[in-house]
């Protein structure tokens, strides 16, 4: 058997992004070990209509427990019911998505199945049966190539690195059953908080607008905002650390070591000059724009597309022409 | 209330890490306490002055060399130190052994450690650690307090945060939140001097994960300059569009 397994992962009853990615990179390796996909998804009302949809991705069998005990995230629901499926499941492969939920259920998984974790994995590849994953180390300052020296290899997935491929396909979906006592779960959410209605994390978002010091105050983000909202609902907003430490923006936009690692299509740096912390953050986007006044910055050397100017003179413009491409 | 912040000895953020022969070149390179390990740090000493009282102590897995990183705690503001000796590996799980072996049976209500670590990056001891010692964790907290016996925490997620709470005893890993770390202070450093460092061999066991390669990020091509100022935006956005497919 090479199964491999991908835990997907829902919020309010809708699939989230990087499910389809999990299930598209299981299908993958499917490939390669000569396996089927399954799939796993966990969640409260709503969830096993959601989950027919990853069978459009690869999944061959998808099994799924709905339970109103988990319609906010349950860590030890989430860690008692899939070591149950793990543990007989007989996998090559156990895939979770590098999420906020993803990074904190692979490592109790871990420690629960008594297995190695490889996190935050950029590739995957099979050589010689064996399962090879790359994965950044120094916040993306280095890649390391490692293998895990266990059965089933339980690996977490850098958001928005593996591309999500629909798949025609027929999965059948199948019942997976709740375990372990539900009163007895010591972590509970209380309560889930959105911080911007809608909006896209910056460590998930196809498209990024990250802000530095060259906006010279917290008062000219409406600059980037236009920005982003021309760019569409798929762009997000970051910003360097120095803005944060600053108090200009919250830590959860900050792009960098100490901030988020972040892979998407088009990143572009507003008036931010490259410290090496940053650069490590942001160096895997597909295409970078530099926008800053120094034509010395550290930033242009890694930008693909570089426009020496001040933001403030240089945004409205820009928002202007992508207005014109998105109708946003 | 008796608290242990587990910290790591880590390259500093803005070193620029060279790989050679397959490992870190670390000549030259300074070391501090990972980034993450020092919120740690000063969410115990808060909640110690906060009127918690108690004890906070640091403890480490790592190289000799880590104690310099336990003294500079100590000078921060913890109380005690432990050391244990032992090799730094990728395998997350051994590493949580290690600690979980030195903690369990110890009487700490609350373990936080830094949501990652400053040079591998697997964000997993924390949760692994509670598993191990089968405390209840909470990950990812930007924001900590102590309410009635249970700790609640504003832990970060994808757009927004939740609301957790747990009984104390808890394993907690924290995040940048509201406040900046401290630094050492003159009569700090003078009186971590005094301050008890215990070392002693990590119960590390085996690595599983074997680390075939190691490789610098693949160099980026070099990119162009498009132009200046205001004028050189349309062709930027053509370019954007027509050659890089971004638009």
């Amino acid at each position: 058997m090479a199964n491999i397994l991908a835990v997907a992962e829902q919020r309010d009853g809708a699939l989230r992004r990087i499910s389809e990615e999990v299930v598209s990179a299981a299908k993958t390796l499917a490939g390669s070990t000569g396996g089927a996909v399954h799939a796993a998804l966990l969640g409260g009302s709503g969830t096993r209509t959601a989950a027919a949809a990853l069978a459009g991705f690869g999944a061959d069998t998808i099994h799924v427990a709905e339970s109103d005990e988990f319609t906010n995230y349950s860590p030890e629901g989430y860690v008692d019911t899939l070591a149950a499926l793990i543990r007989d499941g007989g996998y090559f492969a156990v895939l979770i998505g590098g999420s906020a939920l993803g990074k904190d259920l692979a490592p109790r998984l871990a420690a629960r199945l008594d297995l190695p974790l490889a996190s935050d994995a950029t590739a995957l590849d099979v050589d010689g049966g064996e399962l090879v994953v790359t994965r950044p180390v120094y916040a993306g300052r280095a890649f390391a190539q490692v293998i895990l020296q266990a059965e089933p290899r339980l690996v977490s997935l850098r958001p928005n690195v593996f591309r999500a491929e629909a798949r025609p396909g027929s999965g059948s979906v199948v019942e997976l059953a709740v375990s372990g006592d539900a009163g007895a779960r010591r972590v509970r959410v209380r309560e889930v908080r959105a911080a911007q209605a809608g909006r896209l994390d910056v460590g998930e978002a196809p498209i990024v607008v990250s802000g530095g010091r060259g906006l010279r105050d917290a008062e000219h983000w409406h600059l980037l905002e236009s920005l982003r909202d021309a760019l569409g609902p798929g762009c997000a907003l970051g910003a360097s650390r120095a803005v944060v430490d600053a108090g200009w923006r919250p830590h959860a936009e900050q792009v960098g070591q100490t901030g988020k690692t972040v892979s998407p299509q088009l990143y572009f740096a507003v008036g931010i000059s490259g410290a090496m912390q940053h650069l490590a953050g942001m160096r895997s986007a597909r295409t970078i724009v530099a926008i800053n006044k120094d034509p010395d910055a550290p930033i242009f050397k890694i930008a693909d597309y570089g426009l020496v100017g001040d933001a403030h003179e240089v945004l409205p413009k820009l928002t202007e022409e992508i207005r014109k491409l998105t109708g946003c | 209330m008796k608290t242990i912040v587990c910290i790591k000895r880590v390259p500093d953020t803005e070193a620029r890490i060279r790989v050679s022969g397959g490992s870190i070149d670390t000549a030259g390179v300074k070391f501090v306490i990972s980034p993450y390990d020092e919120f740690a740090l000063e969410t115990a000493l808060r909640l110690k002055e906060g009127g918690a009282g108690g004890e906070v102590s640091v403890l480490s897995m790592g190289e000799a060399a880590a104690a310099e990183q336990l003294r500079s705690a100590l000078a921060i503001g913890a109380d005690s130190a432990v050391l244990l000796k032992g090799q730094p590996t990728l395998d997350g799980l051994a590493t949580a052994r290690a600690l979980a072996a030195e903690i369990e049976g110890g009487g700490a209500d609350l373990v936080l450690l830094g949501m990652k670590a400053g040079d591998d990056d697997q964000q997993q001891v924390g949760p692994m650690l509670a598993e191990l010692l089968d405390l209840p964790c909470i990950t990812v907290a930007a924001q900590l307090e102590i309410e009635d016996g249970k700790v609640v925490c504003h832990r970060e997620i994808e757009g927004g945060v939740e609301i957790v709470e747990a009984p104390l005893p808890c394993v907690v890993t924290i995040t940048k939140g509201a406040f900046e770390p401290r630094y050492p202070s003159l009569k700090g450093i003078m009186a971590a001097k005094k301050k008890p460092l215990q070392e002693k061999d990590a119960q590390l066991g085996e690595s599983r994960i074997q680390v075939r390669a190691l490789n610098q990020p693949p160099e980026r091509a070099a990119g162009r300059i498009v132009g200046q100022g205001v004028d050189a935006v349309p062709e930027l956005v053509r370019l954007l569009r027509d050659e890089a497919k971004a638009l």
